[in-house]
């Protein structure tokens, strides 16, 4: 379906499906309970999930099926958020032209820094994404403080011209991005017997984005442009003398991947009208590099997975504090319940970044293929169960 | 003219900082072949141990002083560092205010086993997982390692200054003859400048002349070959780990005057010093150690107010910029060999 | 006028003349093969001839068309393919998608941007493809992947990566190196089996007599980086200066 296979059709479905349900998945402990702590379906961080998904999915893109490390996608992030912010302010309120306009300065963005990059391969090209992503950070920071608004950030200010939308529109405070009307923050909240669930209009509308973001992925992973992509990866030299050009390849992946990242940006902007510079930031990018080989580079799902369980981790497990331990482990005695606080305390709260390490190294060690390789070992291990004569080694397992 | 040679002096201690990092790194990549992230880390432990000295020095008990009264009339209690007892007040003062240099005695050791514990422990499996894996994992530890640091002493830098002796600054512009004050630079980056020549100087002799540098440059040139001369590999490749794992500990000790401590130090230098290995040509020793001070000069070159007013904001882009115009027209780097890191 | 003419070529490397001045042409739809001992600048010559370097003097046609300064994927574009000393495969892919790629590079040209469209879908490719395959017996392989082949079957699929994009000349650089006798037979066959079922020129650098001899219509020997003799091989077989080149190198 789709041009699909079936298998892929039913990915695509589950993936549809876990994003249209993300409001109750998210929130399986009744508010008031003790494990509500572990709650994700509130607006924010839903959105963060889809929109970290759709930068993640582009990244694989590019480092997934090529093979192309990039340490400077954070730069085409950013770039889209200044120019969704700036659309919101010239243009209108209206949060589609912002996101299509996000998306296409990004592209261009990434067509001019892929054109240097990419004569160079290897940590070569990592370098030099990371030098221009730099740049791009150490400027927008500085010297560009009229485009962007500086270290403060570039936010919508109530007397911003938005030629489109006339006069009408402010009524005294600043707009709030929407979508024809509908706001993007506007939550409609049900409360059942216990449980609370929240539906955010921009949570749909940035999820909605990300099965559209999902499923071209899916079809470039399977086109024969996909295909050129993953020769790439193995052997450029048998490519080349196979009378391909491996340039225009890998800058046509690069700068999809970039309006991937700027249409992430542009949503980023939609939700909350504000970009800064530290969106451009090293660490962001290197973020993103987490994300995808967490979840498994070169493999469909693995990049969301793994912008969902970094996202998870950052919003959920740096809330627990000692009190929230000691409130966990007080059926304990005593002295045992201060023994295990003071070893967990180290690794929650604001020690959440020694845990994603930890589970970073862990999975690099054990796991080169990520999570949806431990996913892909435990389903084998059942299917081993079920039925004794195992697939023939040396078929290639596709990728999921 | 003054002005020039002002900014060089300025960009000679971050570049040596810089050549340093850069030489441990290239160091590690040329014999092991690995890329390690975790080397920033390594840096900025180096500058805790100074960090830590300083803390086990100061330790102190509480004395009553008979000698001063608060306003009570009763006798003020005091910490006295255990160290005065043992060497007396003066003696123990001064150990107290050299301990940043006391710290490079205390550091050598302690950095030697931690970089043999990481290689041992997690580097060793790694030699052959692709260049990306080696980045990852590495990368991880880094996080790990800097949490662990952030864990215990914080957030915030700590100050770690220079000795008592150290502090002020040297008229360059009287010994050179230009107006007085015109070329003032504080003693301790002289000291560190001169540190890390040496630093640099004993590593470049030890491969020079002993034979344990003998196998390692073999190794740096061929590594295949000379695990096949029956050459135990493996132990030097632990010891030079180790050993790089001191030069960056070292540049971090002596750096804490200059920078109070802070847990992402490391991840500061790091960037940056792979931007310097690189344009260096990776896996050249002499490229490292160039590409460091080449770019730590220039980006003091560039901080200068004549060079902002003109091209505002390039103190903070000069060396990105330099390295994609040094990769673009040298693809190996300045001093790099063909075929290092090219898949 | 042969369908590649080498005229004057010499390239050094340094100090070292590698290329002295090299004069050769292959007729069309011969098996030509180069010969000659070690560091006689046989790899030097051919990659001259697919733009993975460029001579200092001389020219390099193919067909009428020069070929230096071009980039590899043009020289292939032209009609030229390359099967390397150790077989150059996609490893990580099928060994149906490695034939499908150079099915690709046939009808697409050097760069398609064709991102919607499945690979599956691709009926004339998927045909052509199996067809190949067929050709050379690994058909009932299509599904495994191509780092798992054995050596032999690596280079019949090298072989059939080059041979989908039927190429006017085939260039193969010690096709046989490193392998055992029976992996060599097989090769020799194989390469006979093409030569017979189409059009297509040969030119072979080697190191095996055997493979030679038991191809080749014509050789060129191939010394210090001149041409040394060119000739049948019944002739070549006895020649004197052939031995010296081989005698000379062994008493070294």
């Amino acid at each position: 379906m789709f041009g699909l296979s079936a298998k892929d059709t039913r990915l695509f479905f589950i993936v549809t499906g876990l994003v249209a349900f993300a409001p109750f998945l998210m929130n399986p402990f009744p508010t008031g309970s003790a494990m509500a702590q572990f709650n994700a379906g509130y607006p924010d961080l839903m959105q963060r999930f889809v929109i970290f998904g759709i930068f993640a999915i582009g990244f694989n893109l590019l480092f997934g099926l090529t093979g192309y490390l990039s340490f400077g996608h954070a730069a085409f992030l950013g770039a889209g958020s200044y120019a969704a912010v700036w659309m919101l302010k010239l243009l209108t309120i209206n949060v589609i032209p912002a996101i299509l306009i996000s998306t296409v300065v990004a592209g261009a963005f990434a067509l001019l820094i892929g054109f240097i990059s990419l004569r160079r391969s290897g940590i070569y090209f990592s370098i030099l994404t990371l030098a221009f992503a730099q740049m791009a950070f150490a400027l927008a920071a500085s010297v560009l403080t009229p485009i962007t608004g500086g270290e403060t950030g570039l936010q919508t200010a109530l007397n911003d011209p938005r030629i489109l939308d006339g006069i009408a529109s402010s009524g005294g405070n600043i707009p709030a991005p929407a979508l024809f009307g509908l706001e993007m923050r506007n939550s409609y909240v049900w409360n059942v017997s216990g449980w609370t669930f929240t539906f955010n209009a921009g949570y749909y509308l940035a999820g909605a984005f990300m099965i559209v973001a999902f499923y071209l992925s899916m079809r470039i992973f399977r086109s024969p442009f996909g295909l050129m992509l993953q020769a790439i990866k193995t052997n450029q030299t048998r490519l080349n003398y196979t009378g391909l050009n491996s340039r225009p390849y890998t800058l046509a992946v690069f700068v999809i991947s970039g309006m991937y990242a700027g249409l992430a940006g542009g949503l980023m902007a939609s939700m909350d009208p504000l970009a800064g510079a530290e969106r451009m930031q090293w660490t962001a990018s290197g973020e993103v590099v987490l994300m995808t080989i967490l979840g498994g580079a070169g493999t469909l799902i693995g990049p969301v997975l793994g912008a969902g369980f970094i996202k998870y981790f950052e919003n959920i497990f740096s809330k627990i504090n000692s009190n929230v331990l000691h409130e966990w482990f007080a059926f304990m005695p005593d002295g045992m319940e201060d023994f295990i606080v003071t070893i967990l305390y180290p690794f929650v709260g604001k020690g959440w970044h020694l845990t994603l390490g930890i589970m970073f190294m862990m999975v690099v060690i054990f796991l080169p293929g990520g999570l949806v390789e431990g996913g892909q070992r435990i389903a084998n291990l059942f299917r081993r169960k079920k039925s004794q004569p195992s697939e023939a080694d040396g078929a290639k397992t596709p990728a999921e | 003219m003054d002005a020039i040679i002002l900014q060089i002096l300025n960009g000679l201690d971050k570049g040596s900082a810089y050549a340093l990092i850069a030489l441990g790194l290239t160091l590690i990549f040329g014999t092991l072949g690995v890329v390690n992230f975790a080397h920033g880390a390594l840096f900025m432990i180096g500058a805790f141990c100074a960090v830590t000295l300083q803390r086990i020095l100061t330790l102190s008990h509480v004395v009553i002083d008979d000698t001063k009264k608060d306003f009570l009339g009763n006798p003020l209690k005091v910490e006295v560092p255990y160290i005065y007892d043992w060497f007396g007040q003066e003696t123990g003062a001064a150990i107290i205010d050299w301990a940043v240099p006391l710290a490079i005695i205390f550091a050598i050791p302690v950095m030697i086993i931690i970089g043999m514990v990481m290689e041992r422990g997690l580097i060793k499996h790694f030699y052959k997982r692709p260049h990306a894996d080696q980045i990852l994992v590495t990368f991880g530890l880094a996080i790990v390692l800097q949490e662990i640091i952030k864990a215990y002493y914080g957030a915030n830098p700590i100050p770690a200054p220079a000795p008592e002796a150290f502090k002020g600054s040297y008229d360059f512009g009287a010994l050179l003859g230009f107006d007085a004050n015109t070329i003032i630079y504080p003693y301790w980056r002289l000291v560190y400048f001169a540190f890390a020549a040496v630093v640099i100087a004993a590593v470049f002799a030890f491969l020079q002349f002993t034979t344990f540098g003998m196998v390692v440059r073999a190794g740096m040139a061929d590594r295949e070959t000379v695990g096949l001369l029956g050459i135990d590999i493996d132990k030097r490749f632990t010891m030079m780990f180790g050993l790089a794992a001191a030069v960056a500990g070292l540049a971090g000790v002596m750096y804490t005057p200059i920078n109070a401590p802070n847990y992402h130090m490391g991840m500061d230098f790091l960037v940056i010093s792979f931007v310097v290995v690189v344009v260096g040509g990776m896996g050249s020793l002499p490229g490292a150690v160039l590409a460091g001070f080449v770019l730590g000069i220039l980006e003091s070159f560039a901080s200068m107010r004549e060079v902002i007013e003109f091209l505002p904001g390039i103190n903070q882009v000069v060396i990105y910029l330099a390295a994609i115009i040094i990769l673009l027209t040298r693809p190996r780097g300045l001093l790099g060999r063909k075929g290092v890191m090219e898949d | 006028m042969g369908i590649l003419e080498i005229k004057n070529v010499g390239k050094r490397f340094g100090g070292l003349q590698a290329l002295g001045d090299v004069n050769l042409s292959v007729a069309e739809n011969t098996v030509h093969a180069i010969i000659g001992p070690n560091g006689a600048g046989k790899s030097t010559l051919l990659n001259c001839l697919v733009g993975k370097l460029i001579p200092d003097t001389g020219s390099v046609t193919f067909q009428g068309q020069s070929l230096l300064g071009r980039k590899p994927h043009e020289i292939n574009q032209m009609g030229v393919s390359r099967v390397f000393q150790t077989p150059e495969i996609f490893a990580d892919l099928t060994v149906m998608e490695n034939v499908m790629i150079p099915c690709f590079a046939h009808r697409d040209g050097s760069f398609k941007l064709n991102a919607i469209g499945s690979v599956a879908g691709q009926a004339d490719i998927k045909t052509q493809a199996e067809q190949i395959l067929e050709d050379v017996n690994m058909l009932d392989k299509h599904q495994m992947q191509a780092s798992s082949l054995s050596r032999g079957d690596k280079r019949r699929l090298e072989m059939a990566m080059c041979l989908v994009q039927e190429p006017k000349l085939l260039l193969l650089d010690e096709p046989t190196a490193g392998m055992a006798r029976a992996d060599t037979n097989n090769t020799i066959d194989l390469l006979k089996e093409i030569k017979e079922k189409r059009d297509i020129t040969m030119a072979i650098i080697e190191h095996d007599m055997h493979v030679v001899f038991s191809m080749a219509e014509r050789i060129t020997v191939l010394a210090q980086g001149t041409p040394l003799v060119e000739d049948t091989p019944d002739n070549i077989k006895g020649h004197p200066k052939v031995r010296e080149a081989y005698l000379g190198e062994a008493q070294v």
